[in-house]
């Protein structure tokens, strides 16, 4: 707007036709979401540019140093509240010779596919040789053929995956994706606002909190719990299980008693107290509790949903082995440790636990060491067998829950 | 209109008493504007019209991301569209109107009191005005989470005095909805009315008051007047992005109060049903137009496009 404040004094004599233009232009604008949908159906001619640069930049440099990571944010370790002098990424650009590229841009896994559904859909690379989505995106990358099988003479450390997550509805073989990250989603409460201690997860509908309470956007967690609350399994749930769950849904929304459908932000509202009872990640509320101690993150007697976001090589990425090699490297029960001591969700890696007590022992700090035992990050096999994981959706059935729970959510 | 005295007559009146000599020149001059048109007429051309067109298809075709989308005249999609989410379309318009309202009461004496009163603060005023666009929109938004927190002093003294109920809240309202908007959008308000406001000849004030109007009048003949293209620039500015937001109600509103471009965001990103979210976004674009074009023409017309 300066820029147009500046321009429009400029041009004296026809500022107000400029002005009236500059209004006439805002009316294109709100094109913006139009734009975006505009973009899902490319022309052939961006095709053909796209794959010769594409084809220029491999001949130049046959030998590949590079590795282009897409990740969430505060996703991996970083020096900044850590408790190591190097990054797990730093020592494997050191170890290697590889750069990396990383890029915090996955905020949503559904505007990430978003993104890049046109030049995937086209056959295009899209410039990123990991990215990591959560399950059901992951399985919908699989099914629409836009990953990179996974060559494990290249992963060896493959072995260290934990039993629990070997073989998903989705990638029964883990052929395409490992996991990079796994998590609970349950209860999140401040038990000073609530005035006593949750154990349900119905206690999130006690009219006692009226318009304190939030559940996530993301469809599966919340329709999870809701159905595990209504002694539903989500597993095997059907459309009419879905539809029951939404109407429940409703209710609450028309009671006033949700007060909002969130991504991360119900943290900064648990924090302030808008928010007293949240279904909530794991990771997440262990990092509020560094500021207040107070918050709990319960799973609840009916139990919590247990979710994975996976390391997946999108179709055509230029440095594919490099991309293996990465995640041999996060398989390693030392790497996975260091990056698991800043993280703070479920680690998918055997020995982490007691690499862990080892490196705390190393560095001489006790609470890395404690923290090894921390139940949330590596839950014992009895917390374990209380977690549920959500029905690998259909195309169909997608859809279907989708509209239901969109609806609910306002939308 | 008093406005046209402020504008020079045309330079040189073209191609008047020129020889033959000079008649490749004068096709020269006539080219000259279409080529300095072109890089707009590009730019529009590409990432407007040829967008627009693919919408207008995609939201005329049936199908499925999986199994592919077809070109069908669906014309169904609009009426579908339309029958459900009517509700969120009134509502946008609404919640856009109102901050559009909110942000000109707000925005002109700020804009009239940089440019009359500003002395020699005038660029440190705009920069105040533009700095918090310093930050990301997204950011801006959030930080109103903490400003209008239930436990937040804004509350506090709201409820203190009855203005609203003990136990009530801003955050997650219609209003609170409103205010964001207001608030994102009040540069694009305050900018353009201040352009008018800083062009007017102070002597036109002098001249209304050597001609015995007080000062009120001379504001409401003079002033109000000639500042009429930046107001109805900042509204248009303000109203239409406003009418497709959809942060302001997602982050600061509930799921009663969403706006269309929350449905258009859903359909697109969560749904993926790409010919709805096209037909909304289609639809709302019309029902702008709609809205805007009888207002130009009413408010904006008689001295802006003669």
């Amino acid at each position: 707007m300066d820029a147009v404040a500046a321009l429009a004094a400029r041009s004296g004599m026809d500022r107000r036709e400029f002005l009236k233009r500059l209004g006439l232009t805002g009316a294109l604008l709100t094109g913006g979401p139009a734009l975006l949908a505009a973009c899902g159906v490319d022309t052939a001619e961006t095709t053909t540019t796209a794959a010769a640069v594409g084809s220029t930049t491999t001949s130049a440099a046959p030998m590949s140093t590079e590795l282009n990571f897409a990740n969430w944010p505060f996703y991996i370790d970083v020096l900044e509240d850590g408790w190591f002098d190097t990054t797990s990424l730093d020592d494997f650009m050191e170890a290697t010779g590889i750069s990396v590229n990383y890029f915090e841009e996955i905020n949503d896994n559904d505007e990430f596919f978003g993104k890049y559904q046109a030049p995937l859909s086209q056959g295009q690379n899209i410039g990123r040789d990991i990215a990591v989505l959560t399950d059901w995106m992951a399985a919908r990358f699989i099914r629409l053929g836009w990953t990179e099988e996974l060559n494990y003479d290249n992963i060896p450390n493959a072995v260290n995956l934990v039993e629990a997550l070997k073989s998903p509805g989705f990638d029964s073989t883990r052929k395409y994706t490992l996991p990079w990250q796994s998590g609970l989603t349950a209860l999140g409460y401040d038990p000073n606002a609530t005035g006593r201690e949750l154990t349900s997860i119905n206690d999130i509908f006690d009219p006692a909190f009226a318009g304190k309470v939030t559940m996530l956007t993301e469809m599966r967690d919340t329709m999870g719990l809701v159905m595990l609350g209504m002694d539903i399994d989500p597993a095997t749930a059907t459309v009419d299980d879905a539809k029951a769950a939404t109407d429940k849904m409703q209710k609450a929304v028309d009671d006033g008693q949700i007060r909002a459908f969130t991504g991360n932000e119900y943290t900064a509202d648990l924090a302030s107290g808008d928010a007293w009872v949240s279904f909530a990640w794991s990771g997440d509320v262990i990092q509020l509790q560094a500021d207040n101690p107070d918050l709990k993150f319960v799973v609840p007697e009916e139990g919590a949903m247990l979710w994975s976001d996976n390391m997946l090589i999108p179709k055509g990425a230029e440095n594919k082995q490099n991309a293996e090699i990465y995640m041999n490297d996060v398989y390693d029960p030392r790497v996975a440790a260091k990056i698991e001591s800043w993280v703070n969700f479920i680690c998918p890696v055997k020995g982490a636990q007691q690499a862990m007590r080892d490196l705390g022992a190393e560095i001489e700090d006790e609470e890395l060491v404690a923290l090894a035992d921390d139940p949330l990050i590596f839950p014992s096999d009895a917390d374990l067998a209380k977690t549920h994981i959500i029905k690998d959706l259909n195309e169909d059935e997608e859809t279907e829950w989708n509209t239901l729970f969109q609806a609910v959510l306002g939308a | 209109m008093t406005t046209d005295t402020a504008t020079p007559p045309a330079a040189t009146p073209p191609g008047a008493g020129q020889t033959a000599g000079a008649a490749s020149s004068k096709s020269k001059r006539k080219r000259v504007p279409y080529l300095l048109l072109l890089p707009g007429g590009i730019w529009l051309i590409m990432f407007y019209v040829i967008p627009m067109i693919q919408l207008a298809g995609v939201s005329l075709q049936e199908g499925s991301f999986q199994t592919g989308y077809r070109f069908t005249w669906a014309w169904g999609n609009y009426s579908a569209a339309f029958t459900a989410f009517g509700g969120h379309f009134i509502r946008s318009i609404l919640y856009a109107g109102t901050a559009t309202l909110l942000a000109l009461l707000i925005g002109y004496p700020l804009a009239y009191a940089i440019a009359f009163r500003g002395g020699r603060y005038r660029n440190l005023l705009l920069i105040l005005v533009l700095m918090p666009f310093l930050t990301p929109f997204l950011l801006r938004t959030l930080a109103w989470k903490v400003i209008l927190a239930d436990s937040g002093w804004v509350v506090g003294v709201l409820q203190s005095i009855g203005i609203i109920a003990e136990n009530g809240r801003l955050l997650a309202t219609g209003w609170a909805g409103v205010a964001g908007i207001t608030y994102n959008f009040l540069a694009f308000m305050t900018l353009p009315i201040y352009v008018s406001l800083e062009k007017i000849d102070p002597s036109l004030i002098e001249a209304a008051q050597d001609l015995y109007s007080n000062s009120r009048t001379a504001f409401r003949k003079v002033t109000l007047p000639l500042s009429r293209p930046g107001i109805v620039a900042g509204t248009l500015l303000t109203l239409i992005p406003a009418s497709g937001d959809f942060v302001n109600a997602q982050l600061l509103g509930n799921p009663q109060q969403l706006m269309i471009g929350n449905v258009i965001d859903s359909r697109f990103l969560r749904i993926v049903d790409y010919p709805t979210a096209a037909a909304l976004s289609f639809t709302l674009m019309v029902a702008i137009l709609l809205i805007v074009i009888p207002y130009v023409r009413a408010v904006g017309t008689e001295d802006l496009v003669a």
